[in-house]
């Protein structure tokens, strides 16, 4: 790694450690009803949108009625932006005379938009309409991110609160998140990525000359925006198809490291919500550290592995970086970040649930893009993504209660709730859906011969691109090995309902475990009782969810990264 | 009972015992009864598709191949066996305490009172109400209450203790055992359960097993050692067709052997041993719990009641000082105390003649004749009339009452003298004669030794603990600091407990609790574990959730003990299991694959020497492991009191850290050996 790669590093860092308590004590208050200095903004379009959908905002429900609320949004979203992509040849704002894409196609964007997952199997820029990306794909970049914090703030409050039936307000929690977190943060981001050099406009294609004589096409839209909630909601559907590889959506270094400050923000601040909304602020800590030795566990190594170059080219090549070498394995990379702060961007965009890239993972060392892939079997949990991240690793957490707990003498427990037969079923379901999605889609695709036909390699790395989609949908991740052409009816379907899965299958579970917990009284700390904000309880975190859930993956990581690892290195 | 004490004893597995449980093993293997362990079922199932695979494979592969495939597949039924020894093993430990207080239940015949007459009855056929006659030397028939005479009770066949107790109708020492001998005197007992639901029969299913049910912990357990199988099922089924794609098909023997390896058939196989186990320790204590569930929730309990008199005091007040007052010779008063108290049996005025034995040189003769003024309820005092002199004791109240009738002012200094002992927690005995107002004998409760530390180890473990005493709150708060117990309820009534009890889990905490009489039954049902005396009643010992058959009411803190050190073990072989999974997956995996990409050889970090033999000794060492660690399952994890941070991070290390090294040198070893042996 250079010195500008650990800077760069750093300078995400120091970012983070500023923003990320404000940010987070600020969500907390957002989420408990507190009233803020913008008030007079917005309570007015609160309140309209209460009495245009009929909602009471002081009613709450129970978890039930906060997870069928839930759904019913989702599918009603899921149906909505199905329909605007099939019409989107007769509706306006198509200056670009976009025809509709396909039915499986529109399925999958639907659900992957839908589901935060924003998996892609188009072309941005060429696919779909600006009235598509603007009402359709960028509504959703705001309400699927509230829709993950609302069920993470659903979580801590059946944590928080003692026997109680109700977890809060789903249609509340949604509109006071868009309205109060997500579009005045996004907004002010936008600002910031349009002086960093970001397009923001409503133009048909330019067609330019090229100095080497070609005509090229050059279409315009209100990327900025975009840009902003893509990155801030760990959404990650790119505008145009290289996604923030594209130089009008990240232009500089400088845009390059705010993407990624901005996309861990709300994941890395949820953690310190949870502590403040516990009333346990180092509770909070305890989380955030595991969520942050995770990130920086994976970051660093894919920064080392990609500056430090490609095994393959020759020793005559010079991949050394110096004053007139930008050095590393460029293959797939800007020059204008740089081996180092491409795999910052990409690693933590894989921590995060952010199907976004700057650079082509497909062309990463072996072992590099193999951590892309680990961090996102983790279960998005470094620092996931937004309010799924937080909900994720609280069901680990409450997992490591109920292995390690028992090892104190005391039947386990976490912030006081027991945890007994009826969590251990739901979290049994929990770590299975993922695992089950990933490698029984991944295993059956390889078997198909004309689903293989849709890979680019074969072997190896042919085994890592089919694992890396599915495993990328399942965890509603989105970020694409490349090398696969997804837009197939086969992989468009099993790739939408994995991502359906990864979603909705662990919302619903994750909601019930929150009614459960939520009815039970909280038992007073002792001496006896297991700390969870201590050192020991972060490694013992970390642990679990690298023993659990990492492991489980481990013979087929070595059948795909790890095997092209040892074999390039002879 | 002391043949059961001595099977009881230690962790030694006989000969016969281990005989006994390894045909047992065998018979576990029927399905049906195997299902109710979800891991060890699915090793079963899983091993029998091994074999049919390793047969059918016999005619084409390799003998190589063959003699690996059958080896792996002995040693993958092997592991089954071994966890059905473990159960067996315990089971059987309980089952030779369930004889031995079986012998006990020898068919007697009663003499039951049917319509005004005296009839024969055999024991098996009482029923409840019943009402039979038991002389000296006959055995009482069957459980039941006194309600009539009273009489010696040699309760030895179910308590181990020796000396007799004594058993009256009425009051709080009525019940009686069945099976247990009447030394002398007669009774008439009123008979409370029919046969087969008595005490003893209960006990005998309990230490054998035979009613076991899982606890809600083990369910929960349980419940995720099944997802965490599901799991690999997912990973092992999908595996084949990516090895296919990886041009690396493997055979099912070496599936279901990596298979086996990961699933956490550690504590699949031991969990419900350390289940018998930990019900058997508190037998081995003398203590029946009525369920696991009770165990498990003696781990919990964060408060306990402890009644002063008995738990944390002796029970009997000793005389500790004696004050004079009004200028009063100290001499004279230690004599006048002496006198008072030498034909006094009680306690105290043993404790009275002790101490001044100990401290004056005084002869113990009676000075002429003395005629001995027994306590009267009218006076409140005792006393002696000898040589002329009128002397009494008593209350500070009677005794001045007595001595200003008598024409004496009372002394300035008695005040504040009596004021003080009873601020210590003591009680003033004043003591007088007809012409002068001598002092104070200072009696005071004595707390039991080392129970000060004992607290302190409690509080360490995060428990707190509440004294329960009928004294005044003054008396109550001395006797309180000096025991070094957390807070204390002074004159306390069963409602006062109950509700203390109601205020204690409204705050979420679990309390525990002991109880000998019929008044505290509701407390005793109300808290989540009531320890009922033996020596109590009927309704006590219903009404709780473990009966002490030593009645000795400071076992509860070792109940507690045994409670945490059982979920203590039980985590510490869970995580054992889980980090296991790290060495087997790297001795399994490259093992492999190697032949496909021979660059695998380098994640076969342990160096195996080849293939079968390095997958061979991960399911040997996933067998191996299982009856290495029975003696621990028997024994439980050592447990010290200590804080919760303390004690985990201990087992971390332990069982955690080297849960995560251990296999990796144990599978190494066992290569080598299986090398040597000739696998290749």
């Amino acid at each position: 790694m250079t010195v500008n790669d650990v800077a760069q590093f750093l300078v995400v860092v120091a970012a983070l450690a500023v923003t990320v308590p404000l940010m987070g004590a600020y969500m907390a208050r957002v989420y408990s009803g507190a009233t803020s200095r913008l008030e007079r903004v917005f309570r007015p379009v609160e309140n309209l949108l209460y009495r245009v959908s009929g909602v009471d905002p002081e009613s709450e429900q129970t978890w039930r009625g906060y997870v069928t609320s839930l759904l019913a949004f989702s599918a009603v979203s899921v149906l909505v932006l199905y329909g605007i992509q099939r019409l989107q040849e007769w509706l306006p704002l198509n200056p670009g005379h976009i025809s509709a894409p396909s039915a499986p196609l529109a399925w999958n964007t639907a659900v992957s938009f839908v589901t935060n997952t924003n998996w892609q199997n188009y072309s941005g820029e060429t696919a779909m309409s600006l009235f598509t990306q603007m009402t359709g794909l960028t509504v959703q970049n705001f309400v699927s991110a509230a829709v993950g914090i609302a069920v993470a703030v659903a979580l801590i409050r059946a944590l928080s609160r003692s026997r109680t039936a109700t977890l809060g307000n789903f249609w509340v929690d949604l509109v006071r998140g868009t309205v109060r977190v997500l579009v005045p943060v996004a907004s002010l981001a936008a600002i910031v990525l349009v002086a960093g050099g970001v397009i923001q406009n409503l133009d048909a294609p330019h067609l330019v000359h090229t100095v080497v004589g070609a005509r090229q096409s050059l279409p315009g839209g209100a990327v900025a925006s975009q840009e902003a909630i893509k990155e801030l909601g760990t959404n990650g559907g790119g505008f145009f198809n290289a996604n923030s590889a594209h130089p009008f959506e990240n232009p500089s270094g400088f845009t390059n490291v705010f993407e990624i400050w901005l996309l861990l923000l709300i994941p890395f601040s949820l953690a310190w919500s949870f502590g403040v909304m516990v009333e346990r602020r180092r509770q909070g800590i305890a989380i955030l550290a595991a969520m942050a030795l995770l990130w920086a566990g994976s970051v660093l190594p894919a920064m080392a592995l990609e500056a430090h170059g490609n095994p393959l080219l020759g020793p005559g090549i010079n991949q050394r970086a110096s004053a007139t070498v930008v050095g590393g394995n460029l293959t797939g990379k800007e020059v204008r970040f740089g081996a180092g702060p491409s795999a910052l961007f990409n690693a933590s965009a894989t921590a995060t649930s952010t199907g976004a890239v700057n650079s082509m993972s497909d062309s990463y060392t072996a072992l590099g893009g193999g951590v892309l892939l680990v961090n996102m079997m983790l279960g998005e949990v470094s620092p996931g993504g937004v309010g799924s991240g937080l909900y994720g690793i609280l069901i680990l957490a409450i997992l490591s209660v109920f292995i390690a707990g028992l090892m104190v003498g005391r039947t386990p427990e976490y912030l006081g709730k027991k945890v007994q037969a009826a969590e251990m079923k739901l979290i049994g379901l929990y770590i299975l859906i993922v695992p089950a999605c990933v490698l029984a889609a991944t295993a059956i695709s390889l078997s198909l011969p004309s689903v293989r036909a849709s890979l680019l390699n074969h072997g190896a790395h042919g085994l890592t691109e089919m694992l890396y989609a599915f495993t990328s949908a399942s965890n509603n991740n989105g970020s694409a090995f490349a090398g696969l052409n997804g837009n197939t009816t086969f992989l468009n379907t099993v790739l939408g309902v994995c991502m359906l899965i990864g979603r909705f299958a662990l919302i619903v579970p994750v909601m019930a475990i929150a009614g459960s917990l939520g009815r039970k009284g909280r038992i007073p700390d002792s001496a006896g009782t297991l700390r969870t904000d201590t050192a020991l309880f972060t490694t013992l975190l970390i642990g679990v969810t690298v023993i659990v859930v990492g492991l489980t993956y481990f013979p087929v990581v070595t059948l795909g990264p790890i095997v092209e690892h040892l074999v390039t290195h002879g | 009972m002391s043949t059961v004490s001595a099977t009881r004893s230690g962790l030694h597995l006989e000969p016969a015992l281990v005989r006994r449980a390894s045909v047992e093993a065998l018979h576990k293997l029927n399905p049906r009864t195997l299902v109710r362990n979800p891991v060890m079922f699915i090793v079963e199932v899983v091993t029998v598709l091994a074999a049919f695979f390793w047969l059918k494979g016999l005619s084409t592969h390799s003998s190589a191949t063959n003699v690996f495939a059958g080896v792996t597949v002995a040693w993958l039924a092997v592991t089954v066996l071994f966890a059905n020894f473990a159960e067996a093993v315990a089971e059987g430990r309980g089952r030779a305490q369930a004889d031995a207080l079986r012998r006990t239940r020898a068919d007697t015949l009663a003499r039951v009172r049917r319509d005004g007459a005296v009839v024969d009855t055999p024991s098996a056929d009482l029923r409840v109400g019943d009402v039979c006659e038991v002389g000296p030397g006959e055995i009482i028939p069957g459980d039941g209450e006194i309600i009539e005479g009273i009489a010696t009770v040699d309760e030895s066949a179910i308590t181990g203790e020796s000396a007799p107790v004594i058993r009256e109708s009425g009051g709080d020492r009525s019940a009686v055992t069945g099976g247990t001998r009447v030394l002398s005197d007669f009774i008439v007992v009123r008979i409370t359960s029919n046969p087969g639901e008595t005490f003893l029969d209960r006990m005998i299913s309990l230490v054998e097993g035979a009613s076991r049910q899982k606890t809600p912990n083990e369910i929960a357990l349980d419940i995720l050692l099944a997802g965490l199988s599901l799991v690999f099922v997912i990973v092992i089924v999908t595996l084949q067709p990516l090895a296919a794609y990886s041009h690396a098909t493997q055979s099912i023997v070496v599936l279901v052997a990596l298979f086996v390896c990961l699933i956490p058939t550690t504590i699949g196989a031991l969990l419900s041993a350390i289940g018998i186990a930990g019900m058997d320790r508190l037998v081995q204590r003398n203590v029946l719990a009525t369920s696991g569930r009770a165990v498990e929730a003696a781990g919990d309990c964060s408060t306990l009641l402890l009644d002063k008199t008995g738990t944390i005091t002796f029970g009997n007040r000793r005389a500790v000082d004696i004050v004079p007052v009004g200028g009063a010779d100290v001499t004279a008063l230690a004599e006048a105390a002496l006198w008072s108290s030498l034909s006094d049996e009680t306690p105290e005025g043993r404790s009275i003649v002790e101490l001044v034995h100990a401290t004056y040189s005084l002869s113990d003769e009676l000075p002429g004749d003395a005629t001995l003024i027994p306590f009267s309820a009218h006076t409140r005092m005792s006393g002696v009339d000898v040589a002329g002199r009128q002397i009494r004791k008593g209350a500070g109240s009677a005794v001045t009452a007595w001595t200003e009738s008598c024409g004496i002012s009372t002394p300035t200094d008695l005040a504040s003298v009596v004021e003080s002992i009873s601020a210590d927690g003591g009680t003033p005995l004043v003591v007088a004669d007809a012409t002068r107002l001598l002092g104070v004998v200072h009696l005071k409760d004595v707390v039991k030794p080392g129970m000060a530390e004992r607290f302190a180890q409690l509080r360490a473990m995060g428990i707190r603990t509440v004294m329960i005493t009928g004294d005044n709150p003054l008396t109550a708060r001395a006797i309180a600091g000096e025991a070094g117990v957390d807070d204390f309820l002074a004159e306390a009534t069963p409602e006062d407990k109950m509700n203390l009890i109601r205020r204690e889990q409204a705050g979420g905490h679990l309390v525990a609790m002991t109880g000998d009489g019929t008044n505290d039954a509701p407390a005793l049902a109300q808290a989540d574990v009531g320890v009922a005396m033996n020596s109590g009643t009927q309704a006590a010992k219903e009404a709780g959730n473990m009966v002490d058959l030593d009645s000795d009411p400071t076992k509860l803190i070792d109940i507690v003990e045994i409670g945490k050190q059982l979920l203590i073990t039980r985590g510490s072989l869970t995580t054992f299991s889980i980090t296991n999974d790290i060495a087997k997956f790297f001795a399994i995996v490259p093992a492999m694959f190697v032949t496909q990409f021979p660059a695998l050889r380098a994640l076969n970090v342990m160096r195996l020497s080849s293939p079968h033999s390095a997958i061979l000794s991960a399911v040997i060492f996933n067998a191996l492991i299982i009856v290495a660690l029975i003696p621990l399952a028997l024994r439980g994890v050592h447990f010290r009191a200590a804080g919760a941070s303390s004690i985990l991070r201990r087992n971390l290390l332990i069982y955690g850290l080297g849960g995560a090294i251990m296999p990796f040198v144990g599978i190494k070893l066992i290569d080598i050996v299986v090398t040597a042996l000739g696998v290749r």
